[in-house]
């Protein structure tokens, strides 16, 4: 351990005797697995409900053990490997995906300091100078599973799916990276321990809504959940990166999307929610809320209500189109948490200048407003280059009824052409030449 | 112990756990091949022929992966520069806004380039 990473990191980490490590790793872990099991069962019923329905039923009280039954089916079912595939790398690659999902729970902190077996330890198996950080690197490698199990199924759909995925996962990896940067002004620091110990005042959700509600947006397009869930969009990919996945190897996938979604989810509520600090009215009635191991009953329920919003807007909401998609990654959220972290740093800095807060306040508003006002001159001055309004201008486009070999009616708003007849002669003046009449004549008929 | 033992033992854990269920897919399966079950699916029509490992994808995917790499970068100088903006003040910030705008531009660019367009 270097002296920097001593002084950045919280005291107390990297302290643990080796079968503490161990248990809290293998407690993680099964945590991990049995939020995945839960989390489905719940998601199945959630959307029951939502569609009237009842959703699982029979197996277990409540059809609770309805996720452990598909898992012992989906190892009971054959395991092909198809023809076309590169076998190394296509019997990888959900392990690839897998295993960096649980790693990013390494620096979750899911409570403060509590004593196991008379030994005083953290509710968090690690805490790095650079957790955020970390977590980011590992998510990325998960990318790798994805993009690997399309490319070597050696088929159609597995590769487009599975080059959607990545695209759509480093698309909106920037506007979530963006959206850390403001947290980390606040906090001064990216060890996740000490950013939740730095929301005992005010959550960061209070005093960073953009922040907020970009990380949000970006970690549904992250876990490829509806309604970005377009690598898996079944009308146009079948199945997307696993179509050409069966058995156990399949189930790793599933396992990896859905402890992906308890990583994202918990990171919201370490970064943006107060992690395992208890809620306001919680703490002015209650003393003891955050001591002993009751932070982790409330990391939990921060954890599901997030879980449930993913399956809330899985209910609710339609697929977006992958353009749409990527307009609203590379259009919107990425400027907009750009010139919000330029904004946060300015009114920090002000602040730390010391500056009064109203002073602050205006000049920041006049900064907006000018901005404001310079996009409305621009808007003013460029001449519109709206494309559909062009096309409309430029009349539509000549209708030829027999474009496809065989007469077609014309759809509303196109017009027939003129139906050729022969040219009505006139009377021609007595000694005027012929020739040069005709051909006149002719294209006035025919317009 | 170092802090980033423990990372190593959970990764440990969950890779001992995927290569597990792997070995016992492959055991606990039945084992029934023939050739239709072994090519790719394509909605029952015949596979499109692929080379070995995929085939070709639209450039669009690649320009998507450089952009990326732009503005991660970009990231990545901005996360010390948020670690430690209380100790370098209002030169941190003119510093931050100046390198900002200049990405800007090129994001400006590139937009107005049509790099972000995605038909």
């Amino acid at each position: 351990m270097t002296d920097s990473g001593m002084q950045l990191a919280a005291v107390g980490f990297g302290t643990d005797v080796w079968w503490l490590i161990l248990l809290k790793a293998v407690l993680i872990f099964a945590f991990c697995v049995v939020m995945t099991l839960f989390a489905i069962w719940w998601e199945r019923k959630v959307v029951a409900w939502m569609q009237m329905r009842i959703g699982p039923k029979y197996t277990g009280p409540q059809g609770l053990l309805q996720s452990l039954a598909d898992g012992v089916k989906l190892a009971l079912k054959e395991d092909i490997t198809v023809k076309g595939a590169d076998k190394a790398v296509y019997i990888i690659a959900p392990i690839v995906a897998m295993v960096p999902a649980f790693m990013a729970f390494a620096v979750i902190p899911f409570g403060p300091e509590v004593s196991i077996f008379g030994h005083r330890t953290h509710l968090q198996l690690t805490d790095l100078p650079v957790a955020v950080l970390y977590i980011l690197a590992v998510a990325s490698v998960g990318i790798y599973g994805i993009v690997l199990a399309g490319w070597s199924s050696g088929s159609t759909y597995p590769l487009l799916g599975g080059l959607r995925s990545s695209a759509q996962m480093i698309s909106y990896e920037i506007a979530m990276g963006l959206s850390f940067a403001a947290v980390f002004l606040y906090s001064g620091s990216m060890s996740t321990s000490e950013i939740v110990a730095a929301q005992q005042d005010t959550w960061y959700a209070v005093l960073l809504p953009v922040s907020f509600i970009i990380y949000v947006v970006a970690m549904i397009g992250e876990t490829n959940r509806a309604p970005f869930d377009l690598p898996e969009a079944e009308g146009e990919l079948v199945g997307g990166f696993h179509t050409e996945y069966s058995s156990l190897k399949f189930a790793l996938f599933f396992l990896a999307e859905y402890v992906n979604m308890v990583v994202v989810s918990s990171l919201a509520t370490t970064l943006f929610l107060g992690g395992y600090l208890a809620p306001w009215p919680i703490t002015a009635v209650w003393e003891g809320a955050n001591s002993g191991w009751w932070p982790f009953l409330w990391y939990f329920l921060k954890v599901q209500a997030f879980i449930f919003v993913f399956i809330w807007l899985r209910g609710t909401l339609p697929r977006f189109r992958y353009d749409q998609f990527m307009k609203i990654g590379w259009k919107v959220l990425i400027p907009l948490s750009l010139v919000w972290l330029m904004l946060v740093a300015t009114v920090r800095a002000l602040k730390n200048e010391g500056y009064e807060q109203s002073r602050i306040v205006l000049w920041v508003a006049g900064g907006v407003v000018a901005l404001l006002l310079l996009s409305i001159l621009w808007d003013a001055v460029t001449p519109n280059r709206d494309e559909e309004a062009d096309a409309k201008a430029a009349g539509p486009e000549p209708f030829d009824p027999m474009a496809g070999g065989f007469p077609v009616p014309p759809m509303p708003g196109q017009q027939l052409p003129p139906v050729p007849r022969r040219n009505v002669r006139k009377p021609e003046p007595v000694g005027a030449p012929a020739a040069a009449e005709l051909p006149a004549d002719r294209t006035e008929g025919e317009a | 112990m170092n802090l980033y033992a423990p990372i190593l033992v959970l990764g440990g854990i969950a890779l001992a756990f995927g290569v597990v269920s792997l070995v016992m897919g492959a055991l606990t399966g039945p084992k029934r091949y023939n050739r239709a079950k072994l090519e790719a699916y394509e909605c029952g029509i015949e596979p499109t022929p692929q080379p070995i490992g995929g085939g070709r994808f639209p450039v669009k995917y690649y320009l998507t992966a450089m952009l990326f790499i732009v503005f991660d970068i970009e990231i990545v100088f901005l996360y010390p520069w948020a670690v430690y903006f209380d100790s370098l003040g209002m030169f941190g910030l003119v510093e931050m806004a100046m390198f900002v705008a200049a990405v800007f531009v090129a994001y400006a660019y590139l937009w107005r380039r049509g790099g972000l367009e995605w038909d």
